[in-house]
């Protein structure tokens, strides 16, 4: 028998827990299916719990860490109720009420659960280059997180692969340890903020190869170098380093839900109004629908958004119960 | 022998507690900073108890023991070497959900 919950939150960064606060205030007890261990960003608590230093959240004045950020919100979203999984949804049925999510083997006939509601807030993951060079040096010198395996690169120089908030961000962090961080990236300027771009222009270990795409890693056991491809002219060169940490982008974690949530070309979730999908009664928040400001804030925002879109749903489908009886 | 709790490794212990292993012993290499490495942690201490018989775990945090860390090439963390009869068998590297773990454990156990 599929167990039922009244809401169900698939995800658990800033969006999730968010959600998970404001619906457990609200009394209708979350279940927060919160994602599954990884080394990547798509992982319990999300994007956070890959950075260091979160310095734009308002109320933290000196800063806090994203994991330590990520604990709290958990922690806060535990006090009112909310119940947690640690476990991915393996496949949804958004067609019929309640609806239906399972957990673990996706082709049995009963699902693992049934849902009055379902805030979707998957988030985003890390775009790798694709590159089969890469997948076999990840461990060897590639790497998916560069607080984690900063310190191994000390006095060692790496490239950094991007050229928005998130790549410069690795950049100087991995300048505390590397002797020399080289970003590379396919156009003429960095797509950074202000404040990140003066940072990484006044940091002598930071240097830059613009107009440069990474076509291939060698190495047989670890990285050696890196191949660049100039973009306008389409030469080749190689490029030295021990180490190489890609931070290009994003793309949603949609694939559950091909078919049954209206997306963009892109995979991002189409919302409105408020936070309402195409389907009644699921709900959208956080970067899965959102590849415009993806701030922890804007996504804790729209979480709370969601909750209440979820709340006046509810009341909105028990009082039409009432009056039918 | 099988106490079933993860034991701790240093770069001073490491050889004798591998050698000295009468069943395969698998290491975590990690370290306080590391997000995943927190994730996989629990995940460990739970196969200590649950495959007493079969495994033991091995702790090694990488920023006070670098010495076995570079020995071993250890890049990324957290990375997991399963030691048999004293050499490396199996090397996995990145936090992953627990029957993911066992699925590429099963085969040395």
């Amino acid at each position: 028998m599929a167990r039922h919950r009244k809401v169900i939150i698939l995800g658990s960064g800033p969006a999730g827990l968010t959600a998970a606060i404001y619906t457990a205030r609200a009394d209708l007890e979350p279940l927060v299916l919160e994602g599954e261990p990884s080394s990547t960003s798509d992982q319990p608590g999300g994007q956070l719990m890959l950075t260091t230093e979160v310095e734009n959240f308002p109320g933290f004045p000196e800063g806090i860490l994203g994991p330590e950020l990520m604990g709290s919100m958990r922690s806060q979203a535990t006090r009112f109720g909310a119940t947690f999984e640690t476990v991915k949804a393996s496949r949804v049925d958004f067609s019929v009420r309640p609806f239906r999510i399972w957990v673990g083997d996706p082709t049995t006939e009963d699902s693992t659960y049934v849902a009055d509601s379902v805030i979707v807030a998957t988030g985003a993951r890390s775009l790798m280059l694709g590159l089969d060079s890469e997948r076999r040096l990840l461990g060897h010198g590639v790497s998916t997180c560069a607080t984690c395996d900063g310190f191994f690169f000390r006095d060692r120089k790496v490239v950094v692969v991007g050229g928005g908030d998130s790549a410069v961000e690795e950049a100087l962090f991995l300048s505390k340890f590397a002797s020399e961080v080289i970003i590379v990236h396919r156009r003429k300027e960095l797509r950074a903020s202000k404040i990140m771009q003066d940072r990484a222009f006044r940091n002598s270990k930071l240097s830059f190869r613009w107009d440069a795409a990474v076509v291939d890693v060698l190495g047989e056991d670890k990285v050696e170098a890196v191949v660049l491809k100039d973009v306008n002219t389409g030469e080749l060169n190689e490029l030295a380093a021990d180490g190489l940490f890609v931070a290009i982008g994003h793309v949603p974690n949609t694939d559950l839900f091909k078919g049954q949530l209206t997306m963009e070309e892109s995979g991002y979730l189409v919302t409105g109004p408020g936070s309402q999908t195409n389907v009644e009664g699921v709900f959208a928040c956080g970067d899965v629908q959102d590849h415009v400001y993806r701030q922890a804030i804007t996504a804790a925002g729209s979480g709370c958004t969601a909750a209440i879109d979820t709340e006046r749903w509810l009341e909105g489908q028990e009082h039409r119960k009432a009056l039918s009886d | 022998m099988a106490t079933g709790k993860p034991i701790t490794l240093s770069d001073g212990s490491f050889d004798e507690e591998i050698n000295g292993s009468a069943v395969p012993i698998l290491v975590d290499f990690w370290a306080e900073w590391c997000g995943p490495c927190k994730t996989i942690s629990p995940i460990l201490e739970d196969l200590a108890q649950e495959r007493a018989d079969s495994l033991r775990i091995g702790k090694l945090n990488v920023d006070e023991n670098l010495e076995t860390a570079r020995r071993y090439e250890v890049m990324s963390i957290p990375t997991l070497i399963l030691f048999k009869d004293g050499e490396p068998a199996r090397r996995i590297v990145g936090s992953r959900p627990k029957s993911a773990l066992l699925q590429e454990l099963e085969a040395y156990l």
